[in-house]
């Protein structure tokens, strides 16, 4: 009876590019690749095209900054033909691949070449949703400057300052002919200026509900350095069972990682560390060995196994083989009858999400399944390889954004748990056998 | 580099404003401020012993949230500025009546109404004319005696935002309110309301500015010939927040009523989750629909919880349903659901697209899905009690609270807040809490809520509130309405927890 009903949340009806206008070096590629990170995440199909890529596939190798001066017609000729091919493949990912989010990252910094986008848009029925980023301080340029491009392919085979010289060089190329967003002239278009990497934010009329999503993240990251540590809770009673779900306390061992994580974290000398943990009797108790104030989410409580709270692999195979059989087959999208999902996951996890963005140093003590959606946002893991993401007991993982992405370092606390990852088996269909069901579970008591 | 504020411990944290426990080091803290925080009391299950209840009980492990910390418990005056007539009340009670909502102690303080209380009688424009020195000096007199207002409220009453609701034109005014609110430890942000749409200006002057107590014995005319007389007098000395000028403050700029804002400097959580409600909400005329699911098979075994399809009855009220929307004649409208049989079976008959949407699942029974509250009385007659106790913020044991409800409705809310006309099939406990965000109900009031079955809610967005229009479309089906009984006591007899309870087969 779900003919005419949607479980897709309709966050908009027709496609959407969102259109990136800066000079170089304003964080217009970290802005497009986290942001394309985020709407994926919370199931908005997003890809980023960016021309800059384009036009190193087209000219192989580039060699200075006057490739970019305005008076160099070649050059100006393969710029705009990478644009249009930029262009032409967004139409095709919108069309053929069900795409809903489009991220077109180049400087875009004429209104000449923003009429093109706009018409090209119109003529295809898309919405189009400009992000400009603004910013004069040379410190955060420099910073930029440091961080993204001395590494890119462009300057492989130069030395730091022949690279920086070259492309402040290629920033002057464009300034002529910059011409921000205007407040009077582009009245009509729909758009966030970011100043100053956040400090002042412009928004003009917001046409949908992804245009409020996209505008409230953008308000909401920034680029102080920081870390997030993810870790699960210490080995509880019912890990070392082989029992999923429930409410129970730490094992023994489960204690002594809670005493471990609380050296660790004392000797990564954090000022301000936020610490967060789920209602659950087992993220309290491991915080609790920590000594410092921690504050308790409902969000982060682990996914709701329904019918299956409290049971063994084995219990969940003799008593609903099928239902087994089932959530193998598909194990993101795959609900526990009277529980959840991991796409149900994802969604009450997404405030969670948009407030580690707004902080720096966080702690989250959480449980498996929460720590995988955790993970799969900041890593950009797909919804197929999220589920079986791996994410063992007594393991701290420390993720800095570095560039455009994460950098991850895994930390074991030496102290021993079960293992409770049960990799995909081979045969999931709903008529196999036991031992076939069987075959990946971890060991257990 | 410009670095944002980080976000700073104690109350006002993400986690309190989303209705989930907040509290340092440990399992139960008892103090004023988390009380006033609202959410801080509900905790997971075992840690704490079963009779220590949430709320206002008290318990072992007091924490005490120290003070010294710089910012800790940091309240926040949000201070609106405009021209008369430019929508600044409007926002200051939707913006208060949301706040509480998701449990921010809010309350506003407008100036207007100081000045009412004190003047007794409005004669003319002329009272607000710059170079009416007695009128300054009683206008002056009345903002003060609101700040003072705030500062107990925020200082001594537990509040976390004060709405300072005033014209706040000048700079010099702003200052003294920013002095003000350093003095006393408050964060300012500030809330302009620029518009020059004269249509905008008309209609907001029709809809609020007439039926004002200053104008009860004026015709239409008069009463907006002074009103835009009243305009001009702020006019001349009227100094809008300024990029420049203003570059350290904290403030959104909404103009021509939300076409366009300018956002600087955001400082915390409250601050970001204020601008992103205010650049949600949009004055449109439209109407909401709310209604439950037709009467459910488990309806009528007074069963609570579940997931059962219609009764023939409840199948009969989603063919009134269906008639009764057609009638309405509406462009345009989204049907919502949720994620249960009974809703989607119900919207069903409606032969329109409609969208599903798990947050608005029935509230989780948790052990006690399914039972009927006899059943609940015998197996579990201490939880029942204690639900009678505090029926906002008791959680079933694996189940949920009206509390937890509310934060996970939050989206559904800001959504509906974008939307136009919309009708939402939902459950009682949900349909509780979305009626209770529309008429501005306590968490006292909301479990209460009367929401019978066959019943549609027509919300109509009106001056500064809301109208509701009640239509029931059928008599027929179960009353499911549990009055809260007279003796709650944990040893109270069967007979005193089921003295309340509706008929059932």
């Amino acid at each position: 009876s779900e003919s005419r009903g949607t479980s897709v949340p309709q966050f908009t009806n027709s496609p959407t590019m969102i259109v990136l206008v800066g000079l170089p070096a304003r964080g217009k590629t970290y802005i497009s690749k986290k942001l394309t990170r985020y709407l994926n995440w919370i199931g908005v199909p997003t890809r980023v095209f960016n021309v800059g890529q384009y036009r190193r596939d087209a000219t192989r190798s580039y060699n200075s900054y006057e490739f970019f001066k305005p008076d160099n017609e070649e050059a100006m000729k393969i710029r705009k033909a990478c644009a249009i091919s930029a262009l032409r493949d967004v139409c095709s990912y919108f069309n053929r691949q069900e795409g809903q989010v489009a991220v077109f990252d180049a400087t875009n910094t004429t209104q000449e070449r923003r009429e093109v986008i706009l018409s090209f848009a119109k003529e295809n029925g898309y919405k189009v949703f400009f992000v400009e980023s603004i910013c004069e301080d040379p410190q955060i340029i420099a910073e930029n400057i440091k961080q993204v491009k001395l590494s890119s392919p462009d300057y492989v085979d130069c030395d730091k300052e022949e690279a920086v010289a070259d492309f402040l060089k290629r920033i002057e190329c464009y300034k002529l002919s910059y011409t921000p967003l205007d407040d009077d002239r582009d009245r009509n278009l729909s758009y966030i200026k970011i100043f100053n990497v956040g400090s002042r934010y412009l928004v003009n009329r917001v046409q949908d509900h992804i245009q409020s999503r996209i505008v409230y993240y953008l308000m909401n990251i920034h680029v102080t350095p920081r870390s997030i540590y993810l870790s699960r809770h210490g080995e509880s009673e019912l890990n070392l069972l082989g029992r999923i779900g429930g409410d129970s306390g730490l094992s023994p061992r489960g204690a002594g990682f809670a005493s471990a994580l609380c050296t660790y974290m004392r000797d990564q000398n954090i000022s301000d560390l936020k610490v967060w943990t789920s209602h659950m009797k087992r993220t309290i108790q491991t915080a609790e060995a920590l000594g410092v104030p921690y504050e308790q989410w409902k969000a982060l409580n682990e996914i709701d196994a329904g019918v299956c709270e409290d049971m063994t692999y084995e219990e969940i195979q003799e008593h609903y083989p099928e239902e087994f059989a089932l959530r193998d087959q598909d194990k993101y999208r795959y609900r526990y009858p009277k529980g959840e999902s991991y796409e149900d996951l994802v969604q009450r996890l997404e405030p969670v999400i948009m407030e580690l963005e707004r902080q720096e140093n966080v702690l989250v003590i959480c449980h498996q399944a929460v720590m995988r959606c955790l993970l799969a946002y900041f890593l950009d893991k797909s919804a197929s390889e999220l589920p079986y993401l791996k994410c063992p007991l007594h393991t701290v993982l420390k993720l800095t954004p570095v560039a455009y992405g994460c950098k991850v370092e895994s930390l074991f606390l030496n102290i021993e748990a079960v293992n409770t990852h049960r990799d995909r088996p081979e045969n999931v269909e709903v008529d196999r056998d036991p031992e076939e069901a069987l075959e990946t579970v971890p060991d257990h008591i | 580099m410009w670095r944002r504020e980080p976000n700073t411990p104690g109350l006002l944290t993400p986690m309190t404003l989303m209705g989930v426990a907040a509290n340092s080091k440990g399992a139960c803290t008892n103090t004023r401020e988390d009380f006033v925080s609202g959410p801080a009391h509900s905790r997971g299950e075992g840690c704490r012993p079963q009779q220590m209840m949430r709320g206002s009980s008290r318990c072992k492990h007091t924490q005490n949230l120290s003070r010294t910390v710089c910012m800790t418990n940091c309240p926040t005056l949000i201070v609106t500025v405009g021209l008369p007539a430019r929508g600044k009340t409007y926002i200051s009670k939707k913006l208060t009546r949301y706040l509480n909502w998701i449990g921010v102690p809010t309350r506003e303080f407008n100036v207007g109404q100081y000045r009412r209380d004190y003047m007794k009688i409005y004669k003319s424009f002329e009272f607000f004319r710059p170079d009416n020195e007695e009128g300054l000096k009683i206008r002056q007199h009345c903002a003060s005696a609101a700040l003072n207002d705030v500062r107990q409220y925020l200082s001594d009453e537990g509040g976390q935002v004060a709405v300072f609701d005033a014209t706040n034109t000048t700079r010099e005014r702003r200052m003294t309110i920013f002095q003000f609110a350093k003095q006393n430890g408050f964060k300012v942000f500030f809330v302009e309301s620029v518009c020059e749409d004269p249509h905008v200006i008309q209609e907001n002057i029709v809809q609020v500015k007439l039926g004002s107590p200053d104008y009860t014995n004026c015709n239409t005319e008069e009463a907006v010939s002074d009103f835009m007389k009243r305009i001009q007098c702020y006019e001349n000395s009227y100094q809008t927040l300024d990029e420049v000028l203003d570059r350290d403050l904290s403030y959104i700029k909404i103009m021509d009523v939300g076409r366009r804002y300018l956002v600087n400097r955001v400082l915390d959580h409250i601050q970001s989750r204020i601008v992103y409600y205010l650049m949600n909400i949009h004055i449109t005329p439209r109407s909401i629909y709310l209604c439950r699911h037709g009467e459910s098979e488990l309806n009528i075994k007074g069963r609570i919880g579940g997931d059962s399809g219609l009764s023939a009855r409840g199948k009969e009220f989603a063919k009134l349903l269906s008639q009764f929307i057609a009638a309405q004649g509406i462009s345009d409208l989204k049907v919502w659901t949720s994620q249960m049989k009974r809703t989607i079976q119900t919207a069903e008959a409606l032969d329109v697209p409609y969208e599903q949407w798990k947050v608005l699942n029935e509230i989780d029974a948790g052990v006690c899905e399914e039972m009927m509250y006899e059943e609940i009385q015998e197996s579990h007659p201490l939880e029942f009690a204690l639900r009678d106790q505090d029926k906002y913020r008791y959680r079933y044991p694996k189940g949920e609270s009206y509390e937890d409800l509310v934060q996970r409705l939050e989206p559904a809310i800001m959504e509906l807040e974008r939307q136009e006309n919309v009708l939402v099939i939902c459950h009682q406990a949900v349909m509780r809490c979305l009626l209770a965000y529309f008429l501005d109900k306590t968490a006292e009031e909301l479990p209460y809520l009367k929401c019978p079955l066959h019943t549609v809610l027509k919300l109509t967005p009106v001056a500064y509130g809301c109208k509701v229009e009640s239509i029931c479309l059928s008599a027929e089906a179960v009353n499911t309405h549990r009055e809260r009984p007279e003796n709650v006591n944990v040893h109270r007899t069967t007979e005193d927890a089921l003295r309340t309870l509706p008929d059932h087969f």
